[in-house]
């Protein structure tokens, strides 16, 4: 099957039952989207399907097919949330930021101008265990340009 | 090679004399043998640990310090990066010493080798009790000053000028007068030809221009935001395979019948075998180890296996703790006659804890090549000279075979610190059978990660207190019972926190002890380790026994530091109330607890702002005092403080492993509940000015979040806390 990933069509001859998650990491080699639960319980491999935020770990790759997919490695590298989160010096493990980052960039698609509420209810989803969390809101309203 | 000494003095530093010397002749068919001039024990046994290791190389330098054409300062960390931001500290202190230009300055990963790079109090290889800038303070400090000085002796032999007119800036070392300056580069070839000095002056505290300025940052927040940063999970290697392991269902069980045809079957599934700990699946990709797992039929013998609940083990623990079983206690700390002290009016109190998990993001992993007798492992190694004994006993051979690339860990909080090394040996043992030199990578999912066990043990504390008539404790006695974390000598891990603290030395008489069941269960490290149920236990008495005095909990505190001398905390008591406007009117439902807590030399003071709405408990805000000796790197100090706040108080609210018939419960985290971003609280970090030697920060923001939001509780409801977690 082909896979729309980042904007390139990619080939994929897999198990067509197997997660996006692993089709990503272990068949694309596009490492930056994060295995942390399986379940969609923690965000760690966030992506989005045309442009809205997915758990990768709960997609399958039939699912995924005909959908535009992005990963962390399909975001600019000018970024302003890429350059809020070094600004803020958000990661500490820094394992779950790159699904922080595609969470943050869905809301920000949606609501340019978030308040702490719509962060709080688009974010919660997404598990830091480091407890970065108020680092990861405040790099948020610093890319959005929100006190 | 010249004898070379790099930075000695006031800790001696036989690590990084590098002479060569017969530790035990020629082993491993002549292999050459590389000791190390051992002053104590600790360099003896490191020396016999890296027999068989790859020679360190110090380079011009010494160990930690690389200085390259293109002008990179390269500081290299021998602990263990796990989001503590350690990495950002240490490369500062040599940054400081050396005057380097801090945008030059990176780091990288040491080699596993004890000989070179074990933490000189620890005398192993590893990273723990939150000890990497303390045990790398005079050391590092050392190392910067040295190579500072040989730069200085490269230019002023170049210049033929006195050495005290030539000073160092940002990398370019100049002399004013003359108006002549040469960069690090410049002067590299000459300064390698310079002695190091062996006792390098160290610069005067009022002098620094980088350590405790918000210059200080980390260096990899780029590549952890932007997806490059490579962990265990993300390691690809030539012909590697994925192994995922079937373990037994309950601690303690063992191997039964077992039917592997199915799982043989499955494509992409290379092999199917037994191994010491379950049943192991061999695969090209991860979802075919993961269908192949799920395939296999097994039935696990229970017969030698811990099954009882969590409702029974808290039970017994509480009898133990009464002396009314055969567990005898052992005592930690004891003063005075007991004699009649606690006759009469006392006050009592007791503590349960639950098991609790980890749970790093990053689930347990490990990379693993076996060839014959050498080994490689490629993953985020936390102990490495423990993890190189066990690799070593599992694949018969030496642990300086053993050979370790660190990597980063998508967070740890003690779990990759284990030290059975339980899934790294698991790992070689399967990479063994493959055999050959071929990599495999271990995948444990969040479930076997998560049932895996090493849990913070479950821990139930009973004290007995009298007070004189001011209210301040005059005997106190005090039971613990825990399992032992370190399989060997006293269980004094959970005893931190009681033993020796001011509320026990303000008593005359004391009664401490300490009751070790033994279980299936295995305990383990979790970030602060014992101090995370002692300050509960401590700092919730005390807000108790201040109300039963009718005292203020604060002044109540104060009281008891001024006359046992506590300097330290009373400095950190006064800076939160201050900052938290302690004793000032909150709004309508809101309440303050404060708790404080000294966890592996640094003390930490927390005021919790607290309020129960519509049955459930918020925190909105957590000021924070802290005293870490010399504060290095402000910023991460304060990410520490709140990662610390996040951490504990989302196990104080929800944190429990619960076991039914010896079944872990909560193996994912629908079922295990952490914080998230709704309930993480406002952190406000204050730094207590010092000069002394900086202590650690990574743990020691934990243990007050608990008792602080406990002692709000209890303002705002007049009811203590008996229990954690608070949300059942």
């Amino acid at each position: 099957m082909k896979l729309n990933v980042n904007g390139e069509d990619r080939d994929f001859d897999g198990d067509p039952n197997m997660p996006l998650l692993w089709v990503l990491r272990d068949h694309l080699n596009l490492s930056g989207t994060k295995f942390g639960c399986g379940i969609a319980q923690c965000g760690a491999c966030t992506v989005h399907l045309d442009g809205k935020a997915a758990r990768s770990c709960s997609v399958l790759a039939a699912e995924a097919q005909g959908m535009k997919i992005t990963t962390i490695e399909g975001v600019n590298a000018g970024h302003r949330l890429l350059v809020a989160w070094v600004k803020h010096d958000v990661p500490q493990c820094g394992y779950c930021q790159s699904g922080q980052i595609m969470q943050a960039a869905a809301l920000l698609d949606e609501k340019p101008k978030p308040t702490d509420a719509d962060i709080d209810a688009a974010m919660s989803g997404n598990i830091c265990r480091c407890g970065t969390y108020r680092r990861i809101k405040a790099a948020i309203k610093d890319a959005a340009g929100v006190a | 090679m010249s004898e070379r000494k790099f930075g000695e003095g006031a800790q001696p530093s036989p690590v990084l004399t590098r002479r060569r010397l017969v530790l035990g002749g020629s082993l491993l068919g002549g292999a050459l043998v590389v000791g190390y001039a051992a002053t104590n024990f600790g360099a003896i046994a490191a020396g016999a640990l890296s027999v068989g290791a790859a020679d360190a190389n110090p380079g011009v330098f010494g160990p930690f310090i690389k200085i390259d054409e293109a002008g990179w300062v390269t500081v290299v960390n021998r602990y263990q990066e796990m989001g503590q931001g350690t990495h950002a500290g240490l490369a500062a202190i040599v940054a400081e010493e050396l005057d380097a230009d801090w945008e030059m300055v990176r780091f990288e990963s040491a080699p596993a080798n004890a000989a070179v790079y074990r933490d000189v109090t620890m005398g192993i290889q590893g990273t723990g009790a939150s000890h990497a800038i303390a045990g790398s303070w005079d050391q590092l400090r050392q190392a910067g000053a040295a190579a500072r000085t040989m730069f200085v002796q490269a230019a002023a032999r170049k210049w033929s000028l006195p050495i005290d007119s030539i000073g160092v800036r940002n990398g370019v070392v100049y002399h004013v007068a003359s108006q002549r300056s040469a960069t690090f580069v410049d002067l590299l070839a000459d300064a390698a030809k310079v002695a190091p000095p062996e006792y390098p002056k160290l610069k005067d505290p009022k002098d620094y221009k980088l350590i405790g300025t918000e210059i200080v940052r980390r260096k990899d927040s780029q590549s952890k935001s932007n997806g490059t940063e490579l962990y265990t999970q993300d390691v690809r290697l030539p012909g590697m395979l994925v192994a995922m392991v079937a373990h037994p269902s309950h601690f303690g069980g063992k191997l039964g019948s077992f039917d592997i045809s199915a799982a043989r079957k499955v494509p992409g599934v290379v092999d199917v075998f037994e191994i010491a700990s379950g049943v192991a699946v061999v695969a090209k990709d991860t979802w075919s180890a993961r269908l192949g797992r799920d395939a296999l039929k097994i039935s696990w013998d229970d017969a030698k296996a811990e099954t009882r609940s969590s409702d029974e083990l808290q039970a017994l623990y509480r009898e133990i703790a009464k002396g009314k079983t055969d567990v005898t206690g052992s005592a930690f700390q004891t003063k005075g006659k007991v004699d009649d002290a606690f006759d009469g009016e006392l006050f009592e109190a007791s503590f349960d804890f639950p098991y609790l998990a980890n749970a790093p993001m990053e689930p347990m992993n490990c990379v693993a090549s076996v060839d014959g007798r050498r080994v490689k492992l490629t993953f985020a190694a936390q102990i490495q000279t423990v993890d190189q004994i066990n690799c070593a006993l599992a694949a018969i051979t030496l642990p300086g075979m053993v050979e370790i690339e660190t990597l980063p860990a998508g967070g740890s909080f003690g779990r990759r610190g284990t030290l059975t090394s339980d899934y790294i040996v698991e790992c070689v043992n399967i990479a063994r059978h493959v055999g050959g030199g071929r990599p495999v990578k271990l995948v444990w999912t969040r479930e076997d990660d998560m049932s895996s066990g090493y849990y913070r043990p479950m821990a139930h504390h009973k004290v007995s207190i009298k007070c004189d008539e001011d209210g301040l404790p005059t005997a106190w006695r005090h039971n613990i019972v825990s399992q032992a974390i370190v399989p060997f000598g006293a269980n004094d891990l959970p005893t931190h926190g009681v033993k020796n603290s001011p509320y026990l030395s303000v008593a005359s008489v004391v009664d401490a002890r300490i009751f070790t069941p033994k279980l299936a269960v295995p305990p383990g490290l979790w970030r602060s380790v014992g101090n995370s149920q002692s300050a509960m236990v401590m700092e919730h008495t005390v807000d108790l026994l201040a109300r039963r005095a009718k005292r203020d909990p604060a002044e109540y505190r104060r009281a008891i530091f001024t006359k046992v001398g506590d300097v330290r905390k009373l400095a950190v008591l006064d800076l939160v109330c201050k900052k938290a406007g302690w004793g000032s009117p909150l709004d309508a439902g809101w309440a303050r607890g404060l708790a404080i807590h000294e966890c592996f030399g640094t003390v930490v003071a927390q005021v919790a702002e607290v309020s129960v709405q519509g049955g459930n408990l918020r925190v909105r805000r957590v000021v924070c005092a802290v005293d870490c000796g010399i504060a290095i790197a402000p910023n991460q100090i304060a990410a520490q403080i709140e990662g610390g706040v996040c951490f504990g108080l989302g196990a104080a609210l929800y944190g429990r492993i619960t076991l039914d018939h010896g079944i872990p419960q909560e193996t994912n985290f629908d079922a295990y509940r952490v914080l998230r971003m709704d309930e993480a609280p406002a952190v406000e970090t204050h730094i207590v000015p010092s000069k002394k030697t900086p202590t650690g920060i990574g743990e020691p923001g934990v243990p007050p979040i608990a008792p602080a939001v406990a002692n709000a509780l209890l303002s705002l409801t007049g009811r203590p806390t008996s229990s954690l977690p608070f949300v059942i």
